[in-house]
């Protein structure tokens, strides 16, 4: 492995831990609002104990999210220093703002974590709900920063020089609003399958039903309205790289031949040097229709765009397949589950519709993973579009590699100790959390 | 504006150094403090910064933010030549971090706690130790851009003797804020007597460190002494932390916890401008002459003036809340201290 494969690697890999735990940071505080609510509205108990259980859990996941943010903001500098002396004060704007709202996020944590007993209820919930607020604040305006690497704006760029620098424009750049968008709620996805699923599997073990049962709907009808929802801003989000992106698109579709009419490959193994794609169903004319809204409209392929500008098409294109794939299944889930809430009760008893619950469990994340794939992927070779290429900005220091290992070792090290904690929790939950179990035991 | 925001970059990194290292230091504490009070130290220390690490910590990234978005120059030469002490600093934030929270949020509560409990105390040494041996390599006029070879480029310029020392008193300085921080915390005559016992012990270690690192300027030819003692406002820096030293002595004495807490934050304060000031407006000093000046390589204009209203706005907002989070979970001792054994 080669200095540059390695930086990108150690990138890549950091940047998929950390957004695990964003969207969590992102979403959960919202469950817990809405557990918080209904026990200081109706009193009952067991949703109190589920905001502490939920709150518990946070806790953990929010500091590992924290450092590894924190190793982010290092990392910018440690692996891209030629990117970002020239990025940072272009694209810090969203940054500094960030900053704000996590200095608010943290603070409104540490009162809601530990304003039990010390905070009149209202105030501590109103925390609770700032949490959530600042944290999806933060999410949004992070990816702001990414989206001006896909679609630079604030600046002029001239005889390599950058001037007339905006940092106001360069944050309201052209992909910010699509991909905010579709982060959004690519978060509620993610997060909230991730709990139900948790939650539905053990329902069906039949443990600590009552307790169980107000998460699972909690965080289900949470995740299902998102998941109807995410189609269509991803349909926003490829419309908006057919223009500005084309070679992203074609890399997502495997496309290589400049058409109208052009179809959509669903499946296939995309064949870089022969530049043809094998065993792909095609649908005709969809492609033109997904990225102009019109069948007739031609779609750039990856012919007529320069071989040394090309993104990895493989990659890309598998990633795609992943992510829309999942989505689609997801919003079938949601559809089921939205009849069994409304029409046919008798479903939310049956094992079935739990079990699809517990297959739905990572979905989201992996969704969660394989776009971000697409998007930083289908950049390359670009790390800000059109203006830098990603092998001009590693940094001199020879020997990225063993960062790399050493990188590795800490976040496999990290997972599972994160998962041992989060698994000790659940079984924790009669004793700690929910007051119907036989076993609760008062604790503060 | 480019001068409001040279002020919150330096009190970013302040803050860091107080109130970040102030955390770190509960860490080095539980460290050295002899195995019989150690589950005491930590359940004081828990107390203290259990709802406020977070919120601590969020002055290093701000620190950060400000760098590469004003200063994109001095931040990426930062982390090219100060690579790997970075990243055994990161190394120590990340540890330490989890550990905390895992020390604290495990559900069960067995033989686990060892280990967190390990990392915890060492990564907490970790962080401080190489922020100053960082800080050390950036004015010792020890970075060399043009080096040729891996060792003098990446390493040579921060494996020094004057790090080390400086390494050491930043530690000694974390350890001696937390054990003053924590004697405003408890209500217990018998601890107050220990935490007070501990931090005349970190008062010790910081004279002693203190000692070392114009040892080690004196023997790398660092004409640190000159540098501190050259200008009035270093004079009188050290002279009021030498005076204020003497007088957190006497607030031990009479138990004024907030004074005395008051007295070490100053004091610290005091250093990091003597620290400072001499070098102004240059962060970094390479080794052929030359600098790194916070006000030649500042960022375009129109980003400086963007990033003051973002840092003016956000402590509007930040602010009032830091300090009511501050008044309701740092001040008041707890009415009961329960140890479970
Ligand atoms: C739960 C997760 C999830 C699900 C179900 C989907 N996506 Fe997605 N997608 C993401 C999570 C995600 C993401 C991880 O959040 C990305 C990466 C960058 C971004 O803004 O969102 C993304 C990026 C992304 C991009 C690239 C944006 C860019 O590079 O600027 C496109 C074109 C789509 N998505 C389209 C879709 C379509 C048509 C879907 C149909 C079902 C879909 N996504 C489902
Ligand atoms: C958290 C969600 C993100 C994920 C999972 C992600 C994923 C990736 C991946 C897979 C790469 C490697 C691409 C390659 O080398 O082929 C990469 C590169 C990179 N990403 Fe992202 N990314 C995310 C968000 C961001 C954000 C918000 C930023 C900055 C504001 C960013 C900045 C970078 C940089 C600087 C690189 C290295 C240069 C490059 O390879 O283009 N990423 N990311
Ligand atoms: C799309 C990508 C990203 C999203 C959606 C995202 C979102 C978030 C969110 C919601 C949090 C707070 C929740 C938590 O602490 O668990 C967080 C934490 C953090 N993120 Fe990210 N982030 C992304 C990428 C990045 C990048 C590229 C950087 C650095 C340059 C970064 C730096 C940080 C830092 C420093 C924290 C810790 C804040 C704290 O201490 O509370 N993030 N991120």
């Amino acid at each position: 492995m080669d200095d540059f494969i390695a930086a990108r690697s150690q990138m890549a890999m950091s940047l998929g831990f950390h957004i695990v735990f964003s969207c969590i940071g992102m979403v959960m505080p919202f469950f817990m609002a809405i557990a918080h609510f209904i026990y200081l509205r109706t009193g009952n108990a067991v949703y109190k104990g589920l905001t502490k259980a939920w709150s518990k859990g946070v806790a953990i996941l929010f500091a590992t999210g924290a450092v590894s943010g924190t190793m982010l903001s290092f990392e910018l500098g440690l692996l891209w220093p030629t990117f970002m002396e020239h990025a940072g004060p272009i694209f810090g704007m969203p940054f500094s703002l960030e900053g704000t709202a996590f200095f608010i996020e943290a603070i409104a944590l540490g009162f809601f974590l530990y304003g039990w007993d010390r905070l009149k209820p209202w105030f501590h919930w109103t925390t609770g709900v700032i949490v959530g607020l600042s944290g999806l604040a933060s999410g949004i305006l992070v990816v702001a920063a990414n989206a001006w690497m896909n679609s630079p704006a604030g600046f002029d760029f001239i005889d390599g020089q950058y001037v007339n620098i905006d940092p106001i424009q360069a944050m309201f750049n052209d992909a910010w609003f699509s991909q905010a968008l579709h982060m959004a709620l690519a978060a509620f996805v993610a997060t909230g399958f991730a709990v139900s699923g948790i939650h539905a599997l053990m329902i069906l073990k039949r443990k600590n039903l009552v307790f169980h049962r107000a998460a699972f709907r909690i965080s289900a009808l949470s995740a299902c309205f998102a998941a109807v929802l995410q189609p269509i801003s991803g349909d926003i989000s490829a419309k908006d790289i057919a223009s500005r992106q084309p070679a992203k698109l074609a890399a997502m579709e495997a496309h290589f031949e400049t058409q109208a009419n052009a179809p959509l490959l669903i499946g296939g193994i995309p064949d870089e040097t022969t530049e043809t794609v094998k065993y792909a169903v095609k649908l005709p004319g969809m492609l033109s229709f997904l990225a102009h809204g019109d069948v007739t409209k031609p779609v750039t392929g990856l012919k007529d765009i320069p071989r040394e500008n090309w993104p990895p098409v493989a990659i890309t294109h598998y990633a795609f397949q992943v992510m829309v794939a999942i989505g689609m299944s997801l919003v079938l889930l949601a559809f089921l589950y939205f009849i069994a809430l409304t029409k046919r009760k008798k479903w939310l008893e049956s094992n079935w519709l739990l079990r699809l619950f517990v297959i739905a469990t990572p979905l989201g994340y992996i969704a969660v993973e394989a776009g971000w794939v697409v998007t930083e992927v289908g950049r390359q070779p670009w790390i800000i579009h059109g203006v830098m290429r990603t092998a001009d900005a590693v940094t001199p220091m020879p020997g990225i590699v063993y960062s790399f290992y050493l990188f590795t070792a800490v976040f496999i090290s990290l997972s599972a100790i994160v998962g041992f904690l989060l698994y000790r929790q659940i079984k924790m939950v009669g004793k700690l959390y929910d007051v119907t179990d036989p076993a609760y035991q008062q604790t503060d | 504006m480019i001068f409001v925001v040279i002020v919150f970059l330096w009190t970013s990194i302040c803050l860091y150094l107080l109130l970040g290292g102030a955390d770190f230091g509960a860490g080095i504490v539980e460290l050295v403090v002899p195995r019989r009070y150690k589950l005491q130290v930590r359940t004081v220390m828990t107390r203290a910064i259990g709802p406020i690490w977070e919120a601590n910590h969020m002055w290093l990234i701000i620190a950060i933010v400000i760098l590469f978005v004003g200063f994109p120059k001095i931040y990426t030469t930062m982390s090219t030549f100060m690579h790997i002490p970075l990243v055994a600093m990161l190394l120590g934030i990340i540890a330490r971090g989890t550990a905390f929270v895992f020390r604290n949020y495990d559900a069960v509560d067995d033989h686990w706690q060892t280990l967190y409990a390990r990392i915890f105390m060492w990564s907490s040494v970790v962080t401080p130790f190489f922020l100053g041996v960082i800080a050390a390599a950036t004015v010792s006029r020890t970075i060399d851009p043009q080096a040729g070879d891996f060792f003098s480029a990446y390493i040579g310029s921060w494996l020094t003797w004057f790090g080390g020392a400086i390494g050491l008193f930043t530690t000694a300085i974390c350890g001696y804020l937390a054990s003053t921080y924590a004697i405003g915390t408890i209500a217990q005559e018998t601890d107050q007597t220990l935490a007070i016992r501990i931090a005349k012990r970190f008062i010790y270690f910081v004279v002693v460190t203190g000692a070392l690192v114009f040892l080690a300027a004196v023997y790398s030819k660092i004409p640190l002494i000159e540098w501190i003692f050259s200008g009035a406002i270093g004079q009188l820096a050290i002279g009021l932390a030498t005076v204020s030293l003497v007088l957190t002595f006497l607030a031990f004495r009479k138990r004024k916890a907030v004074v005395s807490r008051i007295l070490a934050g100053f004091q610290v304060v005091m250093i990091l401008l003597a620290a400072t000031y001499q070098h102004y407006p240059e962060l970094v000093l390479f080794k052929n002459g030359q600098g790194l000046s916070l006000l030649d390589h500042a960022g375009d204009e129109k980003t400086i003036r963007a990033l003051a209203w973002a840092l003016l706005l956000g402590s509007v907002l930040i602010l009032p809340f830091l300090f009511y989070l501050m008044r309701v979970f740092g001040n008041r001792p707890a009415q009961t201290d329960k140890y479970d054994t």
